[in-house]
């Protein structure tokens, strides 16, 4: 106990060492905890420049040409919610992480993980809802597997998917082409996903049901290509962690600082209420069919008009701008004027006390 | 939003802001009690908005910051207990121990749950009776009465696997205690409305005339606040010292009666040990001799445990509002919010983690003009 370290009357408070030697549950929520989970625990290992870029996915070159690779595993609770269940999400999750790289999704694939006991009633409700998914995105599942484990070794059902897409070589996005000059916009109302999950799971009831917004985004993409092309800078999908996580890894990758304007972020009232009711931010929600496009401002009028052609980017809007200044940092001007910092949280999201 | 979007409109915050300008002739000291109200403070940039005219000093009111050591410890003992089924509001579960903190003891096997109600508690208790569920009720008068009725609840339904490990704090002798250190500087108090809802604010009429300070219940949402900071500074400056209530909308003189009855039936008033701060006499609520059979302490023979409290933490004086966080040395470098060195910086209701988490770039000029 250090004499200088104390205030005369005493006051004090415990140093914590805690250190952290098992995986917490934390290290999955796409926060700064996964990210030291990643630097201290796998990239040691399996560093290689590919890999090392840590996207949502990753672009190699065969035989000449160029493909989009990325994998996603879904362990949601519960496995049916509102607005779509495991199967869809699990489809649109991955190819969205394909469409955000630029590419278009050509195929998936499948792995099962199922807990003895599953009800088949539920599986065949789950493959099929996958199946009309991959049909209604053009995109065919070509391969997968199947693994069932004793009871209680798993949560009904995990599903690992694996998109590949190819590449146009037009519209190349990537989290670190942010510039100052860009405009920040978002394709539609944020939240949603991750408060349709909670609400089932905590029994809240609101007098307008929350349906997750799973999507497939491609259709989003296309169109904004087709309008801006090479000038996208970055796309991303802002899923676990939400669009406050997506835009601090834009701002620290591209060496960009963001600013958010908090009047122009478009929040669902229930979406809205239910964050109130539990003490979370919407920012930090998981959101499924909901993307976040960066490109110069000039271009942000034609970029809109594109994304709002289309039923799901019906309520697209630019909800801020890329700076120069504070690079790595996203700041909020809030809606009385003052300003705020909108950091990566370090691990999941915890309801308050009152 | 019905009853929100009101109490966030910008151009009438800033219009009493300006108001609270005119009315000032000098620089008040005002304290908001609760952590909740740090939050909006510091997260919206009302100090930014009041520059010179108001000095708010943040109170001791985060029932995570104030828990004591030693609960904490006792809460992480219990949790890690094969048979027990440890529940709690999802705060505390990084708020650090002695050794590590709920979530470590949940990655390592113990059964940690959150729960938004004490009542999903003594729900989970009816519905795993081969377990010992107990809930940490932990908070100020606002969690009291919820807290209370699940332990009168379990006493009508005879349910003998539902304990609670009681650390309760209550707002009007920290106050006190506050008024009392030759080293105040508050002049006047925002008091913490949601405290209020319960128990009404006949407690606080005593200590705005004895202690001659101004005490406004107020609400939590910026308009709230400057509302109430108006109102103190009003009276500052008339020099009147009563008790006023900005949060009209949800609290009456004498609260709401079935809670406070509750509470009352319930819990008696102890004396309580508060982090950072120290023992402070009865200024807890624990739970009635008629109810120590839902005391966990008693249930699992925890006894006095005595936890030293090394520290280069200063949370009693953040506490106090003897020190604003930038102030610390530690502050974001030794400890942040995934190395916290103390709960304030862990808290969703404690100053440190606002000032981290809102606050930290204040002087970044906005590069937007829009």
């Amino acid at each position: 106990m250090s004499a200088t370290l104390r205030l005369a009357d005493g006051i004090s408070c415990p140093v914590s060492t805690v250190p952290v030697d098992r995986v917490q549950l934390g290290h999955g929520s796409g926060g700064k905890q996964s990210a030291a989970m990643l630097r201290d625990h796998f990239l040691p290992h399996l560093s290689n420049p590919v890999l090392d870029q840590l996207g949502d996915g990753a672009v190699v070159t065969v035989h000449g040409g160029e493909i989009a690779v990325s994998t996603d595993t879904f362990v949601v609770t519960p496995v049916e919610f509102p607005g779509g269940d495991i199967g869809s999400l699990a489809v649109h999750g991955t190819l969205n992480d394909i469409a955000m790289m630029g590419a278009v999704p050509r195929f998936i694939t499948a792995g099962f993980v199922i807990e003895e006991g599953l009800d088949f009633g539920l599986l065949d409700r789950v493959i099929r809802s996958m199946a009309e998914a991959a049909r209604a995105a053009g995109v065919p599942l070509i391969t997968g597997d199947t693994k069932v484990v004793e009871r209680g070794k798993a949560d009904k059902l995990y599903i690992n998917t694996t998109g590949i897409g190819t590449l146009d070589g037009v519209c190349r996005p990537a989290p670190d082409k942010a510039q100052a000059g860009d405009a920040v916009i978002v394709s539609g109302p944020i939240g949603s996903h991750g408060m349709a999950i909670m609400a089932v799971r905590e029994g809240l009831a609101f007098d307008a049901e929350i349906v997750s917004d799973s999507a497939a985004l491609f259709p989003l993409v296309e169109r904004l290509a087709r309008e801006c092309g090479r000038d996208v800078h970055v796309l991303r999908d802002p899923t676990r962690g939400g669009v406050a996580s997506s835009l601090n890894e834009i701002a620290a990758a591209s060496g960009v600082g963001i600013v958010l304007t908090e009047t122009e972020i478009p929040v669902p009232e229930p979406v809205g209420a239910a964050c109130e009711m539990l003490g979370l931010d919407p920012l930090y929600v998981a959101n499924e069919g909901v993307m976040l496009v960066i490109l110069p401002e000039r271009l942000a009028d034609a970029a809109l008009a594109a994304l709002r052609s289309l039923p799901l980017g019906a309520s697209a809007v630019q909800i801020g701008r890329v700076v120069p200044d504070h690079p790595g940092m996203v700041i909020m001007r809030t809606a009385l004027g003052g300003s705020r910092v909108v950091d990566m949280l370090p691990g999941d999201q915890l309801p308050r006390i009152c | 939003m019905k009853y929100l979007s009101e109490y966030r409109d910008g151009g009438l915050a800033r219009r009493i802001v300006s108001q609270i300008r005119n009315l000032a002739t000098r620089r008040w000291v005002l304290m908001e009690v609760c952590g909740g109200q740090t939050h909006t403070i510091v997260k919206q940039g009302l100090d930014e908005l009041l520059g010179d005219a108001v000095e708010m000093i943040h109170g001791p009111g985060c029932p995570v910051c104030v828990t004591p050591l030693e609960q904490i410890d006792k809460a992480l003992l219990l949790a890690a207990r094969p048979e027990v089924i440890f529940t709690s509001f999802g705060d505390m579960l990084r708020v650090p121990g002695s050794e590590c903190d709920l979530l470590q003891v949940r990655a390592r096997g113990g059964a940690v749950r959150i729960v938004y109600s004490p009542l999903d508690a003594l729900e989970l208790a009816i519905a795993n009776p081969d377990k010992q569920v107990v809930f940490f009720a932990v908070g100020f008068e606002t969690t009291a009465p919820a807290n209370a009725m699940a332990v009168w609840q379990a006493r009508e339904l005879g349910v003998r696997n539902f304990t609670v490990l009681v650390s309760h704090v209550t707002v009007p002798p920290a106050m006190i205690a506050l008024l009392q250190d030759p080293d105040n500087r508050v002049q006047g108090f925002l008091a913490a409305g949601h405290v209020c809802t319960g128990m009404g604010w006949t407690e606080y009429d005593p200590l705005a005339a004895g202690f001659k300070v101004p005490i406004v219940v107020t609400g939590f949402e910026p308009v709230d606040i400057l509302e109430g900071i108006y109102l103190a500074v009003k009276q500052l400056e008339e020099g009147r010292f009563e008790v006023e209530n900005q949060y009209v909308r949800a609290v009456t003189r004498l609260g709401t009666v079935p809670a406070r009855t509750v509470v009352e039936q319930v819990f008696q008033l102890v004396d309580r040990k508060w982090r950072g701060i120290g023992e402070i006499p009865a200024s807890g609520l624990g739970l009635r001799e008629a109810f120590a059979d839902f005391d966990a302490e008693r249930r699992f023979n925890l006894g006095t445990m005595v936890v030293d409290e090394p520290a280069e933490c200063q949370a009693g004086a953040v506490l106090r509002g003897q020190l604003k966080p930038r102030q610390c040395g530690a502050f974001g470098t030794r400890c942040t919010p995934e190395h916290p060195l103390g709960a304030p910086m862990v808290s969703s209701e404690g100053a440190c983690a606002a000032y981290h988490n809102y606050g930290r770039y204040r002087a970044v000029e906005m590069a937007v003009t829009a």
